[in-house]
């Protein structure tokens, strides 16, 4: 094995969004962004497999609509080799299938690779289709939700967890595999490897740079409407002199409403 | 019945296809079209047959011994072929580890779009296929409708009702299809230890987070749950980082749906309260009278879990005595 690429996405921090109350509108223009959680877990194991197989480069891909330096200084940091953004104010509204096509073809630009290695999910729109669109396009076999992984000689190996059982698939190089939290605890990088980060390149392209039919960029999807959820709750405080009293009011409550069987 | 206005349903497990069917006839007979069921596998028959009795017109049986177990490969190329040759308008695939890539990689090969995880989907006035899912990190829920066709969406399970099986003729096709060899090989299945029991189909649920100290302390809420004739769930920290549950409620975990939750020692947090959305009457016990689980709750009680649950546990008994 030579060469791993990793898709990684620049995500909303949904942790730090705001909603404006008045008309349930995300406000995500001002929301910070950072590395989307389970793509830092596939940057990891990247660099995990980089780390037991000597001479493998560890690549990442990035397709925005914005500025992603701090995203991808941090994945220099945790020990990628080079990255790759592309970088267009014309992908401001591409969907899963648009992305795809842009990761596809960055890629394939980006040169020879034995394996591709996504997040099961991105942080913020958690759709969970980019990755097997990705292998789609690349005609790549796949695993998904990987919680453990190796490479045997010619293949991959991973194993997933199913609704109700544990399976280990195997699958011939080049292959794509998306992977769960669970699969590491992914490294904060010293300072030293910020520093030695530092001297690392970031290729930037633009949508012009790449060999992708703009027809196949137009969003397949239409947003009827992305809003805050309603909340409808009556919002009552049970209150008393006594947890007794409390608890008493409470059950009677429930009761009244139908809510506990008898 | 129009051309190309088909509604299609896949899943390879057996109940989702089912409350696919239920959720597939509804949408069906909004817009005046056939609905379908794609059943892939070996000896497949009799449940191709079943299916019929839950509200398929038609079964597109592909019965062979190469298809006994999911194979991502075989299923897609046949999938693929069905509906390229029969031009089904919607497509209704079943969100499961296996049946969620099988979606993406099916609306890749197909150059459309895809909505996935919709746990509400429905045809709106303008005749639209509108699905729902929830979106950055249970901070919002996204309408989507499709620009392309075929419409590809993917259901979670117990999103929606099972059917009740009726008497009712549809037909069955046989086709006889194969698949390309494939690169991946399953090589090894073990069975997993799951709760019998789903938490979806529980109708009282009561519920800690981190506010539960020691993981014996359970029995406080076996106890008050067992009162309730309902079941015990968790948030995320509980099961993720102390391991003391093997699953969780919320955006990442289980989207319940029971009559009542009570919420004790949970903050309240987004991702948290995106899985109980659609819980009747929502119970929130926190020492914290600030916790954000009591803006989203019916009943509040600022106080100690330690103190509340077993005080109301007695006080239920004693009433529905
Ligand atoms: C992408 C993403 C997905 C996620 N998915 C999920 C998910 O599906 N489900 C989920 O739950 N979380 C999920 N999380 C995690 C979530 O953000 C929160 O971290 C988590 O829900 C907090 O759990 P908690 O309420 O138990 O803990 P905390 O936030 O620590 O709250 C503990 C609460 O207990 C109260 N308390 C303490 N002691 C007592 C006592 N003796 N009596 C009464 N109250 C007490 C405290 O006042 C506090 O409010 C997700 C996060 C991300 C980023």
């Amino acid at each position: 094995m030579k060469r791993i690429i990793v898709c990684l996405k620049q995500a909303v921090d949904v942790t730090q969004l705001k909603v404006d109350p008045a008309t349930r509108q995300l406000i995500t223009a001002s929301a910070p962004r950072k590395m989307s959680d389970f793509d830092k877990n596939a940057l990891e194991e990247a660099v995990r497999l980089k780390e037991k197989n000597a001479g493998v480069e560890v690549v990442t891909v990035t397709v925005a609509s914005e500025e992603a330096k701090t995203v991808l200084r941090e994945a220099l940091a945790m020990g990628a080799d080079k990255a790759y953004v592309v970088n267009d104010a014309g992908l401001k509204d591409v969907d899963t299938l648009g992305t795809a096509h842009v990761l596809a073809e960055a890629i394939k630009k980006a040169g020879e690779f034995d394996l591709v290695l996504c997040g099961e999910s991105s942080l913020d729109s958690f759709s969970g289709l980019v990755g097997s669109r990705v292998g789609e396009l690349l005609s790549l076999p796949q695993v998904t939700s990987a919680r453990k992984l190796s490479v045997e000689g010619d293949a991959v190996v991973g194993e997933r967890t199913l609704e109700d059982s544990i399976e280990t698939v195997k699958a011939k190089l080049p292959a794509l595999v998306t992977v769960t939290r669970e699969i590491n605890q992914p490294r904060i990088p010293s300072l030293m490897m910020i520093m030695k980060a530092s001297k690392k390149e970031i290729v930037t392209w633009t949508l012009a740079d790449l060999a992708v039919d703009k027809a196949k960029l137009a969003s397949k999807i239409e947003v009827v409407e992305v809003l805050a959820p309603k909340t409808e709750r009556k919002r009552i405080r049970i209150t008393g002199e006594s947890v007794a009293e409390i608890a008493d009011k409470l059950a009677k409550a429930l009761i009244q409403e139908g809510v506990v069987k008898r | 019945m129009s051309e190309g206005k088909g509604v299609w349903v896949f899943s390879e497990n057996a109940d989702l296809t089912l409350e696919m069917l239920g959720k597939g006839r509804e949408i069906a007979d909004k817009v005046g079209a056939e609905l379908a069921a794609v059943v892939i596998g070996s000896n497949a028959a009799d449940w191709a047959n079943e299916l019929v009795k839950y509200g398929a017109d038609k079964v597109y049986l592909v019965d062979n011994a190469m298809f006994g177990r999911f194979q991502a490969e075989a299923y897609l190329s046949v999938l693929h072929n069905l509906v390229v040759n029969y031009k089904p308008e919607t497509v209704l695939i079943g969100s499961t580890k296996n049946g969620k890539p099988l979606a993406a990689r099916l609306a890749t090969r197909l150059e459309v779009g895809c909505v996935p995880d919709c746990s509400r989907l429905g045809v709106d006035e303008k005749g639209r296929l509108v699905g729902e899912r929830i979106t950055y990190g249970g901070n919002a829920v996204a309408k989507l409708t499709f620009k392309t066709k075929p419409q590809i969406v993917t259901v979670p399970s117990r999103a929606f009702e099972k059917p009740q099986p009726k008497k009712r003729s549809g037909q069955v096709v046989k086709l006889d299809l194969k698949a390309e060899q494939a690169k991946t090989e399953v090589v090894e299945t073990k069975p997993l230890e799951t709760s019998s029991v789903r938490i979806e189909e529980a109708e009282a649920i009561v519920s800690c987070g981190r506010g539960l100290e020691k993981k014996e302390d359970r029995v406080l809420l076996d106890e008050l749950a067992a009162v309730l004739c309902g079941q015990v769930g968790c948030s995320r920290p509980l099961a993720e980082d102390r391991k003391w549950f093997s699953e969780w409620v919320g955006l990442s975990g289980h989207k319940v749906k029971p009559k009542l939750y009570i919420a004790c020692g949970i903050s309240g947090v987004i991702q948290h309260v995106a899985g109980i959305r659609d819980a009747k009457v929502v119970v929130a016990i926190n020492k914290d009278e600030q916790a954000p689980i009591f803006e989203v709750a019916d009943y509040g009680v600022v106080g100690n879990l330690y103190e509340i649950l077993p005080a109301l546990k007695e006080a239920l008994k004693k009433q529905l005595q």
